[in-house]
């Protein structure tokens, strides 16, 4: 099936089953277009970990739709392995405890 | 119109009684604020799940009339 016959919902499943750590955002990570997505990128930056940032401005469907699957009213929003991480405070709040280099560490085989 | 800092700080004490709010108006422009949120209803649940709480007491107009809202949670000292 072709990603464009998919519901918005099965493409974000598609999107966060295929991409260990994914950030749906404003913009692009070269150039968000909003300081929470920004703040978001410089994290995973210097985490030094591969991402793909998905932009939603891009597309009304995933912008709107990205929220209802989360069940969260804002972008950016982080997925890491499949799981819903947070916006960007808890995104920033991880990083200084040092729970996400825990979070986005290639999981051991098993 | 934007949401002012009062009405969000209201929102939040009503859906969490026993909580202590701080509301920060970041930018001085009533468009972008931050919210310190210390209650006992966060015990036991994900940050995601905290921050879920907040805003739902807040309401429809997050990320809407809204924009920004810097949210922190946390449970009550011992």
């Amino acid at each position: 099936m072709s990603t464009s016959a998919m519901s918005t919902s099965d493409r974000i499943a598609k999107i966060i089953a295929d991409t260990p750590v994914v950030l749906f955002m404003k913009g692009v990570p070269a150039a968000p277009q909003c300081g929470f997505s920004a703040g978001v990128v410089k994290v995973l930056d210097a985490l030094g970990v591969p991402y793909e940032g998905i932009n939603v401005l891009a597309d009304p469907f995933l912008r709107e739709g990205i929220k209802e699957f989360s069940d969260w009213p804002t972008i950016p929003q982080l997925y890491v392995k499949g799981e819903f991480v947070g916006g960007c405070d808890i995104v920033r709040e991880m990083y200084e405890s040092g729970e996400l280099q825990t979070l986005v560490a290639p999981a051991s085989a098993g | 119109m934007p949401m002012d800092g009062p009405e969000i700080e209201q929102r939040i004490q009503t859906a969490f009684p026993d909580a202590k709010v701080v509301i920060v108006d970041l930018a001085g422009d009533g468009d972008h604020w931050a919210a310190r949120v210390t209650s006992e209803a966060f015990r036991g649940k994900s940050r995601v799940q905290q921050h879920k709480l907040v805003y739902a007491a807040i309401g429809t107009e997050l990320g809407g009339d809204l924009h920004a809202l810097a949210l922190q949670t946390f449970l009550p000292a011992d």
